[in-house]
């Protein structure tokens, strides 16, 4: 059975259900008890299942991704959520050195199943901080999984493994497309982590990006006269990107498209591993379509810091004449 | 109009050598004899553990020597259900737990191994940076109170770890959710070369817990016994989801670690004045005091040692970790990526 859901109801369906199946799981961060979250992805959880099991906590990001690594210890799978991406780094320390690292630490002996949440990117004219993109971060944190869905489906299935599984996971929410569209979603679809997603098949170049830029790319591929394939990335790390170099060997020509900035973005590992596994398939240099190297700024210039149809449209263009 | 809208106190524990120790015997003659054992074991550790590092085979060490009261007591005070998180000083505190003394030589020789299974004593692995773990120890807490459990869970940290936010967003958090933990700080006057007085302006440790809406008690941590009464009573509270911080005053007899030079910021009166406290020598005069010494406990010094060098010498005979382990104790199913880079790593070896 399928329902009609935007991204932002799909994520509260997917805490639902697994809250449902698996009284461990339990829900906190910041406003996300009587308040539903600010996006109200957490809306109704703590009617349905009790302030126990649903709740907001105090205003500390690190005591929330902290406490819920101790919870995970003691047999509990949190699902927190940082309110926005941008002060996640709050509580970087404790996903990155202890989250990540207690399956190491004790030989297997102890995990961390958590899940931490967070409304993650720009475009929707918020505060200063409140449009991060941190992926990066988190891929370069080993013993994590970094998730960004783009599609309510992937939202709704990803979401729901993320929780099941046995490692911790940092899970991006494009909060752009929270309620840009719906789509059909099948509850009993189940998506692996660590694959990508052949959002649209193509022969002529290989569109690589993730999260709110795939409805861009999408739109960018029908100004061009041409076939393209847009590969949605959807687990930032661990991916090997294999699926990437198979498009590659078919269409010879990449560009990837990311909202975070150039240097040191996800784009400059992906490009390096096609530098390396599929060099002699291609046909032109790989294009890096993304932010400029500043911060963020305040959102009077966001539209011009955040890459738009043009800018896409364009760089493909510069692979396709190559 | 003003009021007075709040005021505090904190106590202090002691009971060697004060009128309180008229309850003796505080705990069994041959638990008062287990006791010291520990504390000779865990000085004799301390001592192999030095020399191990300067021959090379351990590449850096943290001593708790002068702080084996606190560390045993506080352990000897917990049930088998209740947790341990340590810091990364609390050697003692592992003997204490049972923990293999070839394995707690394997981890000070950098193999994880020497952690493995330590969830069989409910006792977390060592955390390295500094206050970090007082958030696992508060979620720990937490996750007690929401499971109905009649257990809690102490965590040690140090005097320099109360200047840190997890420190306080974890008193703040297990007061809010009646966590079943308490905060064990071993307060041993130095975080590496800043002093106690530097390091803070509140008069005590023990009373930052008030701004928490938690108790507070400070206690004298070189008196195994007053150790074991605060610790006891922490317990009771902790148990029944009222969190506590215990400040345990005691003193860093040796260096920050075997790569620090103390005599650079603190004079030898200081440090011998504090010797006069040597928890060990203290309760091993207190013991005698009670007639509770025996031959036995005389000889025991030397058992100790070979005890020592036995596990010390299992620990460096044990193979160093497989090439593969690197790989292994990441994720729970490896991913593609893993797998094949563990290959490729595994193929260069050959």
């Amino acid at each position: 059975m399928t329902e009609k859901m935007n991204i932002v109801e799909a994520i509260n369906a997917a805490l639902h259900d697994e809250m449902e199946e698996n009284e461990d799981v339990i829900v906190y961060g910041e406003d996300v008890g009587e308040d539903g979250g600010v996006f109200r992805a957490t809306k109704e959880l703590q009617e349905e299942f009790g302030e126990e099991r649903c709740f907001s906590s105090p205003l500390a990001e690190s005591g929330i991704a902290g406490t819920a690594i101790g919870m995970s210890l003691y047999g509990f799978n949190p699902v927190v959520e940082m309110q926005f991406s941008g002060f996640s780094y709050l509580a970087f320390h404790q996903i990155k050195e202890h989250a990540a690292r207690f399956r190491m630490r004790s030989r297997g002996d102890y995990t961390s199943p958590i899940t931490v949440r967070a409304p993650y990117g720009g475009g929707i004219n918020a505060l200063e901080h409140h449009q991060e993109s941190p992926e990066t971060f988190f891929a370069h944190s080993k013993g994590i999984h970094t998730v960004i869905p783009s599609t309510p489906q992937d939202a709704y299935s990803l979401l729901r493994k993320s929780i099941q599984k046995e490692d911790p996971v940092m899970f991006l929410e494009p909060k752009k497309t929270y309620r840009a569209f719906k789509e059909e979603v099948d509850r009993d679809k189940k998506v692996e982590l660590n694959d990508c997603r052949i959002a649209q098949e193509g022969n002529d170049l290989t569109l690589i990006s993730w999260g709110a830029m795939i409805p861009l790319a999408e739109e960018a591929a029908e100004e061009v006269d041409a076939d393209i394939e847009i590969i949605d990335v959807r687990t930032i790390q661990p991916n090997d990107y294999d699926e990437i170099v198979e498009s590659i060997e078919k269409t010879g020509r990449a560009a990837i498209l990311h909202e975070d900035s150039k240097t040191g973005g996800m784009g400059g590992d992906i490009a390096g591993k096609l530098q390396e596994d599929a060099i002699l398939h291609m046909e032109a240099p790989v294009e890096r379509i993304t932010a400029p190297d500043v911060p963020y700024p305040l959102y009077t210039l966001e539209e011009e810091y955040m890459p738009d149809k043009d800018q896409v449209v364009n760089g493909i263009r510069e692979v396709l004449e190559f | 109009m003003r009021e007075e809208v709040y005021s505090g106190s904190i106590q202090r524990i002691e009971v060697m050598g004060t009128d309180d120790d008229d309850d003796f015997p505080w705990v069994e003659e041959d638990e008062y004899r287990e006791l010291y054992k520990q504390m000779v074991l865990a000085r004799k550790f301390d001592e192999k553990a030095f020399s191990l590092q300067r021959r090379g085979e351990i590449s850096t060490y943290a001593p708790h020597k002068g702080q084996e009261a606190a560390q045993i007591g506080a352990m000897f005070a917990l049930d088998e259900d209740d947790w341990m998180a340590p810091s990364f000083r609390e050697t003692a505190a592992f003997i204490a737990r049972g923990a293999p003394l070839d394995k707690i030589f394997q981890r000070w020789m950098g193999d994880a191994n020497g952690q493995a299974g330590l969830s069989e004593m409910n006792t977390l692995p060592v955390a390295i940076p500094v206050g970090t773990q007082n958030l696992h120890t508060a979620g720990i807490g937490m996750a007690m109170e929401k499971k109905g459990d009649e257990n809690a869970v102490l965590g040690f940290t140090g005097d320099g770890s109360t200047s840190q936010g997890d420190f306080h967003e974890s008193l703040n958090f297990s007061g809010v959710y009646n966590a079943h933990s308490i905060f064990f700080v071993q307060n041993n006057q130095y975080a590496i070369s800043m002093p106690r007085e530097k390091q803070t302006k509140s008069e005590t440790i023990a009373q930052k817990a008030l701004a928490y809406g938690i108790d507070g008690i400070q206690v004298d941590g070189n008196d195994i016994l007053a150790v074991i009464k605060a610790v006891e009573e922490a317990l009771e509270k902790a148990r029944s989801g009222e969190p506590v911080l215990i400040e345990a005053e005691t003193y860093r007899l040796e260096d920050h670690t075997t790569s620090d030079d103390s005599t650079r910021y603190r004079d030898e009166e200081e440090v011998e004045e504090w010797s006069k406290k040597d928890p060990l020598k203290r309760f091993k005069e207190y013991l005698k005091d009670h007639g509770i010494w025996t031959d036995e406990l005389e000889e025991f010094e030397e058992e100790a040692e070979n005890r020592i060098d036995e596990a010390a010498q299992k620990a460096i005979e044990m193979d160093d970790p497989d090439i593969e382990e690197l790989f292994d104790y990441v994720y729970g199913d490896n991913p593609d990526l893993i797998e094949k880079q563990k290959e490729q790593w595994m193929e260069a070896q050959k």
